[in-house]
């Protein structure tokens, strides 16, 4: 940097005579400071600091991303603390106000120093290694000793040292001014890595913020031989992303063929664990004819632009529920939820049309049924034997399907219902094996558990950005290697003459993080001595 | 077979910490006869290496380059064996529940626990054979000692067969270079304790820990630190990285702020702070081992507190 002419010299200059005005700064004066404050390293460094901290709460309060039932069980347990929560986005923290603000303010501070520095960085790669510094012993490693050799001779074996260590390397001076000197640079990738590390971090923002609007996520329980097609309506929920568009879905068809869960018994703890789940999975495109594959956790079906994902399992019972005069109601397979291990499940059949009142089920289905002393029971493993058992509790009442409201399948509030089997009804639960009809109370038809079906819960994700999220990672990865590992250093080498002696002076200049420069000037130092075939130097501090 | 197996690995954990546990208190007793011995500066000084100036800085640093490794005592070296003992011991009974188990004996917090320790062991004696940070020993083996005794004791489990969401490569990978990360992250969060110490010794301070007479300046110590932290942070990255592959291949997200999500990229925002500490005037020394420190904080937390009490998609404790 060159010194200011004395016209443009600051008005508080040790030089100037008279009182020191404090700059003023007009409004591009203060947006120019904000900017130099935003992008300079200490900002970048309190952001970040301020998102790692800003994310802890991210990890104590359910997430409406990734625990959306979560999110509602708190609400239910305590709707005072929620509501408080909510209103400072605690339950989508990651796309809260004041998180987004920090990482914007960190992005935007992250550009503003990725710019001027690869201007910066651009400008060296491009300039010569620079010039030889007058005094080389304030610099770290300096070494010096005197040499036989001759000026000339002795820097040109350093220049060609120093090339073969990969430097750039620039001769300096003359054997008319007594000094020759080579200047040495090396390391350029560590800068790079460090700019590409930046760099690729902004590209993973804008793949996830802006690649991520165009997925969508839905999911749905496949009962085996119901098949589904891909289209909206069909999901029994669906998350799409900001700009999805319905015309996105591909009308491809899904159909659960066969499920086969494998499980080991553990003599220690006796309990089954799960070895393998695999969903054979009968696919088409439209048009196309129906083609088989197998779906395993970890192992997704790729269809249609799409993922489908096994998440989880269980068993259907196939029910039919007939009038009195033996006509048909209501009959098909109904997904009953694990509630452990073993697969002992909870489920609801609701019947609001065709008999004399709205009736409903809920019960358990045990595969492996095991009556305990108390006359409930508890399935003994996983596995269907044959005996299933349907155990189940009717109820007649007003279901509240009428009112247009959502309800929930799987859940059934009895509240307001009257229950007409079970519990205190008088009338014992239903329990049902394969093949089984009961009556039911009062008349009013019969149930039948006609057969037992698979079925699984598949997730269905459309995502753009994963490969380009995968080559931001990649680069994030590999720039952060280069410019943590990589050392980058300037080295000279001196030849000076002072009447007639001539004296070799050896020195490094780290830039950054560079604990093996001591140890690289030294060996330079005997290498260069042992081209010379000089002895060993001996070292002078 | 497998039960035999497993009852050796089992035994053989417990040997380890009991061999430890005796490196450990050997450790303690060298610290505790310690004494700074002053030597005379070797023939190559440093001469304006960056940082700290001042007479006194330089001088001090002469000093330890002599000193670092001379002013132990025979404690040390009964200590330093036996660690090397204890590891061979702690490797076996992995490489046993490894055999027994027929998959990768890295699939529950127990098996987490060894790993991660092992790792803490393996990194502390691999630093040796570049420079000479054994008076780290009493923390590395302290610290092992008690999260191997409380996990054997607390988490043992029976081996079980891998649940079908763990059978991954990825679960080789990932959970691999994450225990090999925390092993990095202890000594270097060891290391920037001592060098918050030695800094205060340094100011005047701590006048009766005489053990830091014979262990490097704080400077020296930061830059050891700073080079095992830099080795785990980029292990750490690769983490991340292998992690969100394989979200992407088992729960169709490569990232979903779960909170074993949320606490890895804390951890690793913190250690990026850390490197962007090292690099601004004014957060050097000092203040960057404290965020070393609270970094390597952040990864217990994330392996103890998180696994065991908050709910998430990594529910793979086995408890």
């Amino acid at each position: 940097m060159t010194s200011p002419s004395r016209s443009d010299r600051p008005a508080d200059h040790v030089d100037n005579a008279g009182a020191v005005t404090n700059p003023r700064l007009g409004p591009v004066g203060w947006l120019r400071w904000g900017w130099r404050q935003l992008t300079s390293m200490r900002t970048a460094l309190v952001l970040l600091l301020l998102m790692a901290l800003a994310a802890i709460p991210g990890s104590l309060v359910p997430q409406r991303t990734s625990d959306p039932n979560g999110v509602i069980q708190f609400q239910q347990r305590d709707p005072e603390t929620f509501r408080v929560l909510d209103s400072l986005g605690l339950f989508s923290t990651f796309a809260s106000p004041w998180f987004s603000a920090i990482y914007l303010l960190l992005f935007v501070s992250l550009v503003g120093c990725i710019i001027p520095r690869t201007k910066h960085h651009l400008d060296a790669l491009l300039a010569r290694p620079p010039r030889t510094p007058a005094r080389l012993q304030k610099l770290a490693a300096f070494q010096t000793a005197p040499t036989e050799a001759d000026a000339d001779t002795a820097i040109e074996a350093a220049r060609v040292l120093l090339r073969k260590q990969r430097y750039r390397v620039e001769r300096y001076g003359d054997a008319s001014t007594g000094s020759i000197s080579v200047s040495a640079e090396r390391g350029y990738l560590r800068e790079t890595g460090n700019l590409v590390f930046h760099v690729a971090l902004v590209g993973m923002l804008l793949t996830v913020g802006v690649g991520g609007g165009f997925g969508y996520t839905g999911q749905r329980i496949l009962v085996q031989g119901e098949p589904f097609t891909n289209v909206l309506a069909s999901y029994d929920s669906f998350t799409p992303g900001r700009f999805f568009e319905e015309s996105a879905l591909e009308p491809y068809s899904l159909r659960l063929d066969a499920f086969d869960a494998t499980y080991e018994f553990d003599l220690t703890t006796r309990a089954w664990h799960p070895s393998d789940f695999t969903a054979s999975l009968g696919t088409r495109l439209p048009g196309g004819d129906w083609d088989s594959t197998d779906l395993k956790i970890n192992a997704p079906v790729r269809i249609g632009g799409t993922d489908v994902y096994l998440l989880g399992n269980g068993y259907a019972p196939v029910v039919t529920v007939r009038d009195p005069d033996g006509t048909a109601i209501f009959s098909g397979p109904v997904p009953f939820l694990a509630m452990d291990a073993n697969l002992t499940s909870r489920g609801v059949i609701k019947v609001p049309d065709g008999l004399a009142e709205q009736v409903a089920f809920s019960g358990f289905f045990y595969p492996d049924p095991l009556a305990l002393s108390d006359g409930t029971f508890t399935s003994f493993s996983p596995y269907d034997n044959g005996e299933s058992l349907l155990s189940l509790f009717a109820y007649t009442g007003d279901l509240g399907l009428d009112d247009g409201v959502g309800v929930n399948v799987y859940s059934l509030d009895p509240t307001t219902l009257t229950q007409i089997a079970g519990g205190d009804s008088g009338t014992p639960a239903l329990q049902l094996n394969e093949g089984d009809v009961a009556e039911l109370p009062g008349g009013l038809g019969t149930i039948e558990y006609e057969g037992l079906r698979r079925y699984v819960s598949i997730d269905i994700h459309h995502d753009p950005t994963p490969g380009w999220a995968l080559l931001f990672a990649a680069l994030v990865l590999g720039g952060l290697l280069l410019s943590l590992f990589v050392p980058r250093r300037r080295v000279w080498v001196k030849a000076v003459t002072d009447a007639g002696v001539t004296r070799l002076e050896y020195a490094g200049l780290a830039r950054g993080e560079d604990p093996t420069l001591e140890a690289a000037v030294t060996e330079l130092a005997r290498q260069h001595r042992e081209a010379l075939g000089e002895p060993e130097p001996r070292m002078e501090p | 077979m497998t039960e035999t197996l497993a009852a050796y690995s089992l035994v053989a954990i417990y040997s380890a910490i009991a061999v430890y546990a005796l490196a450990f208190i050997a450790y303690v007793l060298d610290l505790s006869k310690r004494t700074a011995v002053a030597q005379t500066a070797p023939a190559v000084a440093y001469t304006g290496t960056q940082s700290r100036s001042g007479g006194t800085a330089v001088a001090e640093r002469t000093t330890v380059a002599a000193v670092a490794g001379t002013g132990a005592t025979r404690y040390e070296r009964i200590a330093f064996a036996l660690t090397a003992l204890g590891f061979a011991i702690h490797v076996a009974s992995i490489v046993l529940r490894g055999i027994a188990a027929g998959r990768v004996p890295w699939a529950n917090m127990f098996e987490f626990a060894c790993m991660g320790t092992v790792f803490a062991v393996a990194v502390f004696l691999a630093v040796q054979l570049w420079r000479d940070v054994r008076f780290l020993g009493a923390f590395i083996l302290g610290l092992v000692v008690l999260l191997l005794g409380l996990s054997a004791v607390n988490f043992y489990v029976p081996i079980t067969p891998l649940p079908p969401a763990l059978q991954s490569v990825w679960l080789v990978i990932h959970v691999l270079v994450a225990t090999l990360a925390t092993g990095f992250f202890a000594v270097g969060g060891g290391l920037s304790i001592v060098q918050l110490l030695q800094a205060r010794r340094e100011a005047g301070g701590l006048a009766k820990w005489r053990f830091l007479g014979s262990v490097p300046a704080s400077d020296k110590l930061e830059t050891i630190a700073n080079r095992v932290i830099i080795v785990g942070f980029a292990f750490w990255t690769f983490t991340l990285i292998a992690g969100a592959i394989w979200a992407e291949r088992a729960w169709g997200r490569y990232w979903g702020w779960d909170t074993k999500e949320v606490w890895t990229f804390i951890v690793w925002v913190l250690f990026a702070g850390y490197v962007h500490a090292r690099a601004t005037r004014g957060w050097r020394g000092t203040p960057s081992a404290w965020l070393a420190i609270i970094g390597f904080a952040a990864v217990l937390f994330n392996f103890t507190v998180v696994n065991l009490f908050f709910s998430g998609w990594h529910a793979y404790s086995g408890l």
